[in-house]
């Protein structure tokens, strides 16, 4: 196992009161694997992702990546946000290199080559000297995409990455993320409240609930590449989640003779 | 090419000039028609056109000139200083939470105080000369850079750390990869505000030991009893007041633009 995460609890006080954001998690990722984490909000599927990337310490348990607890962000593995974490007074040509700055030994040729190769892989590279409030929330999010493989990480956590963005980019980009992952071969951590989503991207969907935030059910998903949201497997998986998160209703039958 | 937009961005500049014009002659008429009406002595109350009689003889035997250069030339002295030392000052006090916990109070307590009533201070410290003028200027301008530093810094999406930290950004490089950019348009808008009271008490600071300057200008027009002078020097430094404001007002709209925080 690649990720190991065992009887993580992460507590915090609000307003006096104490909550239990993650009530003993436990799970393990393999390498290459595509994982969301799926549950409204208030499940602690971010502050798990927030633990896992280092950004914030669990309050008991331990977090290994390759064996090694993890104690703060590491360059090895990048967040992708949802508001997409671009630098406003840089183009988007220095936003993606910036990826590359903390490597010294690169020349700024090398840097800017690098950063070009993977914005021509997102379709952006006509927009290297565009600022990013030029660009709409779909390329924007290319743009940290393109940014986030150039710097070569081993994982890539996204925290509900595709957000803010209209149904029909939605989509696009989730294909598109799920052929850059086969291509690159990197881990993927993905925190989504979508269903839909987490159902056509994912290995395995890890679907969590609130009060206290904890993993509910860890599901397969054996739909293969190249899945179809509205085949028959595809809405029986659905079905089971719904099934999880109690939305599924009943509804009583009425009699009459 | 005359197209649809710049002729609507021409016709629009258009109409605000006329209110400029027209707001102009307004002021000069009733400034003259209470020089007429008031029977005051014109060496006491000059008309607009004696101040411009005026303002022509200072230009043409050229004191104006050397008084604008030496204003000009503290106001860059003090300023300059002022916004660097301001700038690392509040980006130092808005990184450490602690340390802007302690010199708050301080600083709340003392930016009110007029620079003016320093005044016995200064001249004691530093003598009489270009210094009091300088150091005016420079307590003007410093609190108001000061102040929106600090609470720029303090107010960082925290995304942006959180990008800096994902990529190895270091503890020193953040400075100014991250944080002195994430921060320079509250900079701007801090330093806009300290040039507007910075260059009012330029001309305090420079009524008080020196041989030049518009505010010197101003104190040796009322001791020769040149009123039409005083009046031309009063227009004078509005002008040069309003064209600093101008300048880093595009400036300023120019900053906006390309972080891209105001619509084009």
């Amino acid at each position: 196992m690649y990720i190991n995460i065992s009887n993580v609890n992460k507590q915090f006080t609000h307003k006096g009161k104490l909550f239990t954001a993650l009530n003993n998690v436990n799970l393990t990722i393999e390498k290459g694997e595509f994982i969301c984490l799926l549950g409204p909000s208030g499940c602690g599927k971010s502050t798990l992702l927030n633990a896992i990337a280092g950004f914030d310490t669990p309050t008991s348990g331990s977090i290994t990546i390759d064996g090694k607890e993890v104690k703060k962000p590491s360059t090895r593995n990048v967040t992708i946000f949802q508001n997409y974490g671009l630098l406003p007074w840089r183009n988007v040509i220095k936003n993606v290199e910036l990826a590359l700055e903390s490597n010294k030994k690169l020349t700024a040729a090398e840097r800017r080559q690098t950063a070009q190769k993977y914005l021509d892989l997102v379709g952006l590279g006509n927009f290297a000297d565009s600022s990013p409030h030029q660009l709409s929330g779909g390329m924007q999010q290319r743009v940290a995409i393109a940014r986030a493989l150039t710097a070569d990480p081993d994982i890539i956590f996204m925290d509900e990455p595709f957000g803010a963005l209209d149904a029909i980019t939605r989509m696009k980009l989730q294909d598109d993320i799920l052929s850059i992952q086969k291509k690159e071969r990197k881990t993927i951590i993905f925190v989504t409240h979508d269903i839909d989503e987490a159902v056509y991207l994912a290995d395995r969907v890890v679907v969590m609930t609130p009060n206290p935030g904890m993993v509910k059910k860890v599901l397969t998903i054996n739909l293969g590449p190249g899945r179809d949201r509205t085949s028959e497997d595809f809405q029986k998986i659905r079905n089971i989640i719904f099934e999880t998160f109690n939305m599924k209703h009943t509804y009583p039958i009425e009699y009459s003779i | 090419m005359l197209n649809n937009g710049l002729l609507r961005y021409l016709y629009k500049k258009g109409i605000n000039l006329t209110y400029v014009v027209i707001s102009f002659i307004l002021f000069i008429t009733v400034w003259d028609l209470a020089v007429r009406l008031s029977g005051v002595n014109e060496a006491l109350f000059p008309s607009p056109a004696s101040a411009f009689r005026a303002l022509l003889e200072i230009i043409g035997d050229g004191t104006l000139g050397e008084h604008v250069l030496s204003s000009m030339t503290r106001f860059a002295v003090g300023f300059i200083l002022a916004v660097t030392s301001a700038v690392i000052g509040g980006i130092i006090i808005g990184w450490f939470d602690i340390l802007f916990k302690f010199t708050n109070p301080i600083i709340q307590l003392l930016r009110p105080i007029s620079p003016i009533a320093w005044m016995p201070f200064i001249v004691l410290a530093f003598g009489i000369g270009d210094m009091p003028a300088i150091v005016t200027i420079f307590i003007a301008a410093f609190f108001p850079v000061l102040i929106s530093t600090a609470v720029g810094v303090k107010n960082i999406p925290e995304i942006y750390l959180k990008v800096a930290k994902n990529f190895g950004v270091g503890k020193i490089e953040i400075f100014w990869k991250i944080v002195f950019p994430a921060i320079f348009p509250q900079i701007t808008a801090g330093t806009h505000l300290a040039l507007g009271s910075a260059w009012v008490f330029l001309v305090c600071g420079e009524m008080i030991g020196t041989q030049s300057g518009l505010g010197y200008l101003i104190i040796d027009a009322r001791n020769n009893l040149r009123c039409d002078i005083l009046a031309a020097d009063i227009v004078v430094i509005g002008v040069i007041g309003l064209l600093l404001d101008a300048a880093l007002k595009y400036g300023e709209a120019q900053i906006l633009k390309k972080w891209g925080l105001q619509k084009e």
